[in-house]
């Protein structure tokens, strides 16, 4: 067996804090570049506009985006591994530690619903465990916005609505959240599963990068076409018209069963802050 | 194009929806939860923490800023929630609102209504805004955090016309 001190996983998290909400991560900024090419006018000066802000936020230390998330963590242990201390604590006083270090925004309530107050520490992350082969442990991070977190959605479709509901359903959904999810955006689909994997999916899908290539080929077809769809809705960057609204399409899947089709939409801004560490 | 909000307002009527602006003067900061209390005090005949006469508001909650520093990162938040509370902010003399997103037909009335202006700022863009914020004065709802009212000296802060005061919509128009 592995041990492995959780304060090794809180230092991780306080650390990712700071390096995550300061940039851009590069394949972003890549993907913006290339897309400021394609455009004109408005939709040009729209890029113009972000790029700069990335340039201002990590020259000046801002952070790049006011609304500083809230925090998702994927956590995958190996099988052979002991953590030594309280994993889920750490991972919380990692968020508590690095917000307030790094003066960002408290943005958590704790009762959604009654009460609603601000917890003061950004704290709880959102955490989900799983289990890997071997004696590492792999962190997957993100600093999720709500903006565009409240466009996201989820159907139960039948499965005779087969690729063609799945990709009417996809389009609707990045139309309707047009403007509001910050555009470019990412748009990650989860299909398969059950009511609540379907989601999880579409959330893993944000977190790979954007130079991956789906391994496989009908999903990687279906991502170049639900992109090239979405980008003819001509929503455009910040919603001004234009050749980008999404950067790219990512989807996930899983085995369902025979009397479903669900699909998720996840959608993320261009402010997509994602890391991924392996110990 | 620059204007400035406060002495220039009557050069709102010329913009059209997309237009580039870039936009100086003062501005109030007010997102979800001091639209709910500014709401409440109008419904009790309060007294308001500043006057809305003539007057902007910002849709923004900003991060803390860190000592030597005059304001976070400040990029616009979705104005779409503050639709319920923004026509009878409008019919009360508020001018021009910068945000991000759609607006309600509602809104879009009060707008046309009362010769007023959504500007859209860049959504996500929180650091180049917060360059270009001059001065913070503490108005009210302290204990709202990111979420209390500024006064803010803004200077070239970089919008688009999102509604202009004929009521055109840049993001319905077609081209
Ligand atoms: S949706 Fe993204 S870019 Fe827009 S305000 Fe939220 S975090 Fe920032």
């Amino acid at each position: 067996m592995r041990l492995i001190n959780v304060d090794t996983i809180k230092e991780i998290i306080r650390e990712s804090c700071s390096s995550l909400l300061f940039n851009y991560p590069s394949d972003i900024e890549e993907a913006m570049s290339l897309a400021a090419e394609k455009e004109e006018g408005r939709a040009k000066k729209a890029f113009e506009l972000l790029l700069e802000n990335s340039r201002i936020a990590s020259q000046k230390h801002i952070p790049i985006c006011q609304d500083t998330g809230m925090v998702i963590v994927f956590v995958h242990v190996g099988k052979e591994v002991l953590f030594e201390g309280n994993i889920d604590e750490a991972i919380n006083d990692g968020v508590r530690i690095g917000y307030r270090q790094e003066y960002l925004r408290q943005s958590v309530v704790d009762d959604p619903l009654f009460k609603r107050e601000n917890t003061k520490d950004n704290a709880p992350a959102i955490i989900y465990y799983d289990y890997i082969d071997g004696d590492r442990v792999i962190i997957e991070m993100m600093a999720k916005g709500f903006g565009s977190e409240n466009t996201s959605k989820i159907a139960m479709l039948k499965p005779a609505q087969g690729v063609e509901g799945v990709k009417n359903f996809v389009l609707d959904t990045v139309k309707q959240a047009g403007p509001n999810a910050c555009p470019p955006m990412i748009v990650g689909v989860g299909i398969g599963g059950s009511f609540e994997l379907a989601p999880l999916l579409a959330k893993k899908a944000l977190l790979r990068e954007l130079t991956d290539v789906n391994p496989d080929p009908n999903y990687h077809q279906l991502e170049d076409e639900l992109l090239a769809l979405i980008n003819q809705l001509n929503i455009g960057p910040l919603g001004l018209k234009g050749k980008t609204t999404a950067l790219k399409v990512q989807i996930e899947y899983y085995p369902t069963h025979i009397a479903a089709l669900p699909v998720a939409v996840n959608i993320c801004c261009h402010v997509s802050r994602h890391t991924k560490v392996v110990i | 194009m620059r204007i400035n909000v406060n002495t220039e307002q009557e050069r709102f009527a010329k913009l059209h929806a997309g237009d580039l602006v870039y936009l100086s003067g003062e501005v109030y900061t007010a997102r979800d939860a001091a639209h709910k209390r500014l709401s409440k005090m109008i419904e009790n005949n309060e007294t308001l923490p500043f006057e809305l006469e003539k007057n902007g508001i910002y849709y923004v909650g900003p991060t803390p800023s860190r000592p030597g520093q005059i304001y976070g990162s400040a990029g616009p938040t979705t104005s779409t929630r503050m639709d319920v509370y923004t026509p009878t902010l409008l019919d009360r003399g508020i001018k021009f609102m910068i945000g991000k997103g759609r607006r309600d037909e509602k809104v879009k009335q009060a707008i046309i209504r009362n010769k007023a202006i959504y500007f859209i700022a860049a959504g996500g863009a929180g650091a180049l805004y917060a360059s270009c914020v001059k001065k913070v004065e503490a108005i009210a709802f302290a204990d709202l955090l990111s979420e209390a009212i500024n006064k803010l000296t803004i200077e070239d802060f970089p919008v688009f016309v999102g509604i202009d005061c004929q009521g055109n919509d840049i993001y319905e128009e077609e081209n």
